[in-house]
């Protein structure tokens, strides 16, 4: 299986407070994997150095086999789209949100466009035109992936997009993932904070604490964890 | 005015004092060192101006100016302490500004090239400029951190740091230069400024005042937009890094 992202020895701290320790470890071309693990233990750091919001301070991290300081920030930051959590809305009206990655180049998209990519996140046309501002949370996730996706890049990075939504909500986004994994090819690397989402939407997981992976493989593994934090993390004794 | 007329002017200084102790304010103590200070740096600046008058030694001129723009500096550095670099930024802005509006005075002959007329209206450009630094870097400086998740998108969406940064840039900018539009707006009609106000009690013709009341507003428009503008140029790339990274708050 070829890495779509390899992280080798990669170690990241702010103000001498480790972050990262020593994290190796491949993301696979094609598939879904999903990071789980307690709150503050790196995972959000760790995409971001994916997409090169942040670097390591040591450690080197490949994308598709190419070292990531070889890539253009820009144009690394389009083949690895981020949806971020809080999915912020720039103001103004849908359309104009989902016209904001090819507006940053100077190009247009057109509104027939602008409909098949709400349609891929199972919108309807007529969110076009409504003011960001009145989306439901599960909207704004919607519409912050179908942004991501004007880029159309070969890998997505999703931070824990589904925490703060109801269990409809939920479900559909956990279709929409696989569909996008499914329709496009997209490598896709997901966090979150529900586990049966990981087991049945991830193919591998890694699992997180305090800045390291502590254990990693299919997803089942969730199921039957080796390692004891991982056990009692699984149980809910670890938040 | 008579060194007596002055003195009788005290009373105004009683006034607040009083006020202050009858209703327990606590501000008596701030007022007398207020007016203490007030009076020692006037009289300090009007002798210090007199000997740069009667001197014409462009030396002195430099030197008045260069006092000016370093404590406005100093001044204005600690609103933009977060950023990296501010107080040079903040120097070559005022310096800047004061270049600009004093190439054009005195290259166009719109003002005499003596101390009487570039050390005042240059108080005025640097005195400006501080005040509309100290409120673009307050503004900017919370918009920044107000919209930090709108930056990282627009970065994360492959946007360089400039346009992830263009909306808080031109909201701080605009913010900042309203007090100046607004205020030109009105003048004359709520209050008279101070410049044209003291030019007409010391005896000059009120349309003299007027005109050079004038000059002073325009002057000030540009001061605003230069600063504002300058500042803003200058602050926000030092925010991110070469890999177009938000260093800012990290």
């Amino acid at each position: 299986m070829n890495s779509a992202i390899q992280f080798n020895n990669v170690h990241y701290a702010i103000d001498n407070q480790p972050i990262l320790k020593n994290i190796t470890g491949s993301f696979y071309e094609g598939e879904v994997t999903t990071l789980v693990g307690p709150s503050g233990a790196g995972k959000t750091t760790l995409l971001k150095l994916c997409n090169g919001l942040l670097s390591p301070n040591t450690g080197e991290i490949h994308i598709n086999g190419k070292n990531i300081d070889d890539y253009d920030p820009v144009e690394l930051r389009r083949y690895v789209g981020m949806a971020l959590q809080s999915a912020p809305m720039i103001a103004g009206t849908v359309y104009k949100n989902l016209a904001l990655p090819l507006d940053l180049q100077g190009q247009q998209l057109s509104k027939n466009q602008a409909a098949d990519l709400l349609q891929d996140v199972g919108l309807g046309e007529e969110f076009l035109h409504r003011n960001s501002r009145e989306l439901s949370g599960g909207q704004r996730q919607k519409v912050s992936i179908a942004r991501t996706l004007v880029n159309r890049p070969e890998i997505l990075l999703l931070d824990e997009i589904t925490s703060s939504l109801d269990q409809v909500s939920q479900k559909e986004i956990e279709e929409l993932i696989v569909k996008i994994n499914r329709k496009f090819g997209v490598t896709i690397i997901w966090i979150t904070h529900n586990l049966q989402q990981a087991i049945t939407v991830g193919t591998y997981t890694w699992v997180m604490m305090a800045g390291e992976i502590i254990e990693e493989g299919k997803s089942d593994l969730l199921k039957s964890p080796k390692n004891e934090q991982v056990r009692q993390f699984v149980k809910g004794e670890l938040e | 005015m008579s060194p007596i007329a002055l003195i009788f002017s005290l009373i105004f200084v009683l006034i607040p004092i009083v006020l202050s102790k009858t209703f327990n304010l606590g501000l008596e103590k701030d007022t007398a060192i207020a007016v203490v200070r007030s009076i020692i740096q006037l009289f300090v600046v009007g002798y210090v101006l007199k000997f740069v008058f009667d001197s014409e030694s462009i030396i002195y001129i430099f030197l008045m100016v260069g006092v000016m723009i370093v404590a406005a500096t100093l001044n204005a550095r600690k609103k933009g302490a977060a950023i990296k670099g501010i107080t040079w930024k903040i120097a070559v802005t005022l310096i800047f500004v004061e270049v600009l509006t004093q190439s054009i005075l005195l290259g166009f002959n719109i003002t005499p090239h003596t101390a009487q007329y570039i050390i005042p209206i240059s108080g005025m450009m640097v005195g400006n400029g501080m005040v509309l630094a100290i409120l673009f870097l307050n503004r900017f400086i919370a918009e920044t951190e107000a919209r930090q998740d709108q930056t990282e998108l627009i970065l994360s969406l492959g946007g360089t740091p400039k346009q992830a940064i263009h909306t808080q840039l031109i909201t701080s900018i605009k913010a900042s230069m309203i007090p100046t539009i607004e205020s030109q707006k009105t003048i004359g009609l709520v209050q008279l400024p101070g410049m044209m106000s003291g030019q007409i009690i010391a005896g000059a013709s009120p349309v003299q005042a007027v005109q050079f009341q004038l000059l002073v507003l325009f002057l000030l428009l540009t001061a605003a937009s230069v600063t504002c503008v300058m500042l803003g140029f200058l602050s926000y790339r030092t925010m991110f890094n070469q890999r177009m990274q938000l260093v800012w708050g990290r």
